[in-house]
């Protein structure tokens, strides 16, 4: 099981050939209080940055992209439902989708957590 | 927390704080939209700031540019705390931003209501209020308009207690250069225009504003909705006006510049105060069926389309005699070509400006000018334009969000009932 993180400030968890994929606490951060949530249908396909999810807070609505190819095998209707949850722990319970990869080499492009770190201290 | 982190986001709209800026044109309000790529950096070494700027700072606030100001955004507490702590207790605003000053007559041989109503008269020429009915005390709402009739601003004015000959204003920061400019060369041989720079303007909004403020200023609690009476503080005058833009019973008090962080500061001592960012100003305003210039409302718009027919005295609807006299009368007459109604969008996602509105049969019909989440209200809540023979209550339209029609319904305002005290 590996971690992994985007520019995009999206966060993977890698098991097998399925991602878990959510956005970090930094994003959440940045987008506030988070009031809705649209989750991509299961059985969905996305290439690689295509807009996967969308996310709106108070402040304004905001697309999720793929950060890497697949298939929805599952997506978190416990956000859907209620929102708010992304803010209260956006790096467990309140994932968005699971993607099953169809091209892992694009992993290889990803950070990881300590990289991240680093992204982050430059912005 | 730092501007550029923005940027890099993982979102196309991620500089959402950009979003609060006021879209003085419409070419702006295209390139907010579309592009985050503006460095706040750059522009903030323009950026004025109000005596209440090192305040904002220590109790945490994001900033970002707003009229031309680097104003909080938002504080710790975040946007949805902030704006239910409003509702539910007081809300503090910094809305020093604003522009404040007087109108001075100046044929001083006039006193009392002669001279107050020779001053209102002249200012009847650039508004469509009936500020010559004004009572000493008396706060109005109007609207400066161009020859066609459209809006230049909204603005309120108070006939002081005790200084007839003179009335003070209250516009927006966006526009206040125009207005000023406006008023000095429309007005420049009967009336002084004396800007009160010198002044901070901070709101205290919420069921429990009343009690609190008249603890500072004994009788403001009597004081009824759109009255103001001047208090005193630390030895200097405070206005004290019984208004604001949240819908809730509230105050604004102009204090001067030097004295406002001392003001704003006691005021926080009460745990019942908090400090609301312009964020929740946006979400309470908005809740309210309040308009924002610059987006609910713009120089093309008039008062009737905008649905702010109050800003429109009773004699002058029928004598005019203000720019734009013909169209608005035409529109009083056979209804205006599009009016601003509330929307309800059915199910959570918020529709924001720009969202075209469709009717059932799915033709154009209208577009949204403000939408959002409305967390009192506790779902979206929008209001936008639609064509006048469209602008039914309960009429089930269409909104396009994100290439999807989300069913929504045309609904009065506001969207929370106002609770303003009418004594």
């Amino acid at each position: 099981m590996t971690k992994k993180f985007t520019k995009e400030h999206e966060w993977l968890l890698i098991e097998g050939d399925v991602a878990t994929i959510g956005i970090t606490p930094h994003a959440a951060e940045q987008l506030g209080d988070v009031v809705f949530v649209e989750l991509p249908e299961v059985g969905a396909s996305f290439d690689k940055d295509g807009d996967m999810a969308v996310v709106e807070s108070v402040k304004a609505a905001s697309d999720v992209y793929a950060p890497v190819s697949g298939e929805v095998v599952e997506a978190n209707s416990a956000i859907t439902d209620e929102p708010g949850k992304v803010n209260e722990d956006p790096a467990g319970a309140a994932w968005f989708v699971k993607l099953k990869l169809t091209n892992t080499s694009e992993l290889d492009g990803l950070m990881d957590e300590q990289q991240y770190k680093e992204y982050l201290e430059t912005l | 927390m730092n501007d550029r982190s923005m940027h890099a986001a993982s979102v196309r709209v991620f500089t959402d704080l950009s979003a609060w800026e006021p879209l003085v044109t419409e070419t702006a309000a295209a390139s907010n939209l579309a592009s985050n790529t503006t460095s706040t950096d750059e522009a903030s070494s323009a950026l004025k700031r109000t005596p209440l700027y090192n305040l904002h700072l220590a109790r945490g606030a994001k900033t970002a540019p707003f009229a031309g100001y680097d104003m909080p955004i938002q504080y710790p507490d975040g946007v949805l705390k902030e704006h239910l702590h409003t509702r539910a207790a007081a809300g503090l605003f910094d809305v020093s931003h604003m522009g404040q000053a007087w109108l001075r007559l100046k044929d001083e041989s006039l006193t009392g209501d002669a001279a107050h109503k020779a001053l209102a008269a002249a200012l009847e020429t650039l508004a469509p209020a009936e500020f010559q009915k004004l009572k000493p005390g008396g706060v109005r709402y109007s609207v400066f308009l161009n020859e066609d009739g459209g809006i230049l601003d909204d603005f309120m004015t108070t006939r002081p207690t005790d200084n007839d000959g003179s009335l003070f204003l209250v516009v927006n920061a966006a526009c206040k250069d125009d207005d000023f400019a406006l008023l000095n060369e429309k007005l420049g041989d009967v009336a002084r225009l004396e800007i009160a720079e010198d002044r901070a303007l901070i709101a205290l909004q919420g069921p429990k504003a009343a009690g609190i403020v008249d603890r500072l200023f004994p009788g403001a609690a009597a004081q009824k909705f759109m009255t103001m009476t001047v208090g005193a503080y630390e030895g200097d005058d405070v206005y004290v006006s019984r208004c604001g833009y949240t819908g809730e019973d509230g105050f604004e008090l102009s204090v001067p510049a030097a004295r406002a962080e001392s003001l704003a500061n006691t005021l926080l001592d009460d745990s019942d105060v908090a400090l609301i960012g312009l964020g929740a100003r946006d979400s309470l305003r908005l809740e309210a069926g309040l308009c924002l210039y610059g987006h609910d409302l713009d120089e093309t718009t008039s008062p009737i389309e905008g649905n702010i027919g109050f800003a429109i005295g009773k004699r002058r609807r029928t004598e005019g005699g203000f720019p734009g006299a013909d169209r608005i009368q035409k529109e009083l007459a056979e209804g205006p070509a599009r009016l601003r109604v509330g929307v309800k969008p059915e199910g959570r996602a918020p529709a924001r400006e720009g969202v075209k509105i469709v009717d059932a049969a799915g033709t154009e019909i209208g577009v949204i000018t403000s939408g959002g989440f409305g967390p009192s209200a506790e779902g979206p809540v929008a209001m936008g334009y639609v064509d006048g023979a469209k602008a039914e209550d309960g009429a089930e339209i269409g909104l396009l969000v994100r290439g999807k029609t989300i069913p929504a319904r045309i609904v009065p305002m506001p969207f929370v009932p106002h609770t303003y005290y009418r004594g």
